[in-house]
């Protein structure tokens, strides 16, 4: 592993922005909002937070930084999506707007809001591949599942507990990873250490 | 209290002060706006709203109106949730915790205990730690923020005055709110216990300020926001997002300007962005001289 600090980008156009931002700090990368397609292209690798899936979408496509964000995932750039950046690196959603545009890039079908409204909204312990030191705590808040992945999409995580057992929470497909859940709202920053190692490493 | 470590049980657990707080966190740099009818929620979201708040009537039209202002009837809140996929938020009266079950009951995602309906108790907020669904509340300072804290809100807005489409108050709550935050982190840990005296507030949420030089849960605007450069305005005051009542289906053309106050809030500090959103939006609504305004008529003043 090499000792140089990343520069992550958060996409800022909405969201729990500074979460992540003090999330990757902590985890040892050097974090920068990106919201102009100048701003992306000088990150390492990204990160899409959590937010209204739907606002970002809009504002990606408004301020012309959708086409770009496409380009540089399909280059290779790591990035990584919680809650509504999972729908935004989803090759296919369900329960999204007709006109509602992701980034794409992981082979696998995302149902939005697929728990419910807020009311369902639920903490619940994950047991993660590849992430040591016993399970994580999974902040879900009117999150979105995975229906199914594509051969080339791994799956880390999946519930274990409850009415929506077996489902799947996260995924990873070679430099993107993707969680139903909030990492950067418990202080626990293996998640980001994780993705930070996978900018590292491309 | 919102660092501390869950207690896992194993089993998924709704409604916890995480899951209540973290959907505010998910809602910054966005913008909710008030919607009326099901029409209305649609414009919003096409807009790129992150919720509506669903209501009978804008506050424009409740001053102007008069009466008694009451929770929204639930066929009309049911439209609005089948209308969007986006986050639904409803009002309850100060106090009235039953408006609120009801509100509960039909799958809002947020409820606003608000002082823009005519308050049910005149002593007694709602017990917020009572319900699943999270609660965002006004306030015009930190003392009175950290009290709906203390009750069990999980975001809180600035009051301004809604309903008149003039910033001004949103500006004295929030740069009020801003300023008591600052003065505490100037403050030592002796001091602190005066200071939570005086801002009539519990310690340890006056400590946990002191310590992080923000509030435990997300701060929005809201009250008077008419244009994308107020948005804009709150947001470099410190607004984490921006609640927008009448403003926007009380202008000539809610579509553009509901679009245009979006994308001024997220470039809030570009003021070339800014100026590019601003033109073409038809006209303003008209507003109102808070100087003008009685006592009476001021809604800041209820809740305490």
């Amino acid at each position: 592993m090499s000792s140089s600090t990343p520069v992550i980008g958060v996409l800022a156009l909405q969201g729990d922005v500074r979460e992540h931002t003090i999330a990757l700090a902590e985890a040892d990368a050097l974090a920068r909002p990106v919201r102009r397609p100048e701003e992306l292209a000088e990150v390492d690798g990204l990160v899409i937070p959590g937010g209204e899936s739907t606002t970002m979408s809009k504002l990606a496509v408004a301020f012309g930084l959708l086409g770009p964000l496409r380009e540089r995932v399909a280059a290779g750039m790591p990035a990584y999506g919680s809650c509504a950046g999972m729908i935004m690196l989803a090759d296919k959603i369900l329960d999204g707007r007709e006109d509602q545009e992701t980034i794409g890039g992981i082979d696998m079908i995302v149902r939005r809001n697929a728990f419910g409204r807020q009311n369902e909204s639920f903490e619940s312990p994950i047991d993660f591949t590849g992430i040591e030191g016993g399970p994580l705590q999974g902040v879900f808040i009117r999150a979105p599942w995975v229906e199914s992945v594509g051969a080339s999409a791994e799956v880390l995580a999946r519930l274990t507990a409850g009415p929506a057992q077996g489902h799947i929470v996260a995924v990873r497909q070679g430099g993107l990873l993707a969680t139903s859940f909030h990492p950067e709202l418990t202080g626990d920053h293996r998640v980001h250490r994780l993705f930070v190692d996978m900018v590292r490493a491309a | 209290m919102s660092t501390a470590p869950p207690v896992s049980t194993g089993t998924p657990e709704t409604g916890t002060a995480r899951v209540k707080r973290g959907m505010a966190e998910q809602l910054k740099g966005g913008v909710i706006m008030d919607v009326v009818t099901p029409e209305q929620a649609k414009i919003a979201e096409d807009a790129g709203a992150v919720a509506v708040m669903a209501l009978e009537r804008v506050p424009a039209d409740i001053r102007k109106d008069g009466g008694v202002a009451r929770m929204s009837d639930p066929d009309m809140i049911d439209g609005i949730i089948n209308a969007v996929s986006i986050p639904v938020m409803a009002k309850s009266r100060i106090g009235h915790f039953v408006e609120a079950q009801v509100l509960q009951a039909l799958g809002v995602d947020y409820i606003d205990e608000s002082e823009v309906l005519t308050p049910a108790d005149e002593v007694n907020h709602s017990d917020k730690w009572a319900f699943t669904t999270p609660f965002v509340c006004g306030a015009t300072n930190l003392g009175e923020a950290l009290r709906r804290i203390a009750e069990g809100a999980a975001m809180i807005r600035s009051k301004g005055e809604a309903g008149t489409g003039n910033v001004v108050e949103a500006v004295r709550h929030m740069r009020q709110i801003r300023a008591d935050i600052r003065r505490l982190t100037t403050l030592d840990e002796t001091e602190l216990f005066v200071a939570a005296k005086n801002l009539q507030a519990p310690y340890e949420l006056v400590k946990e300020v002191a310590q992080h030089g923000k509030l435990p849960v997300v701060l929005f605007s809201a009250g008077g926001v008419a244009t994308p450069a107020d948005a804009a305005l709150m947001m470099q005051l410190g607004a984490e997002g921006v609640f927008v009542g009448s403003g926007i289906f009380k202008s000539g053309d809610p579509a553009k300007r509901a679009a245009a106050v979006v994308k001024a809030t997220t470039f809030f500090d570009d003021p070339d962005m800014i100026a590019k959103v601003s033109r073409g939006l038809g006209e303003a609504m008209v507003g109102i001289n808070c100087d003008d305004l009685p006592e009476t008529q001021r809604y800041a003043n209820r809740g305490w």
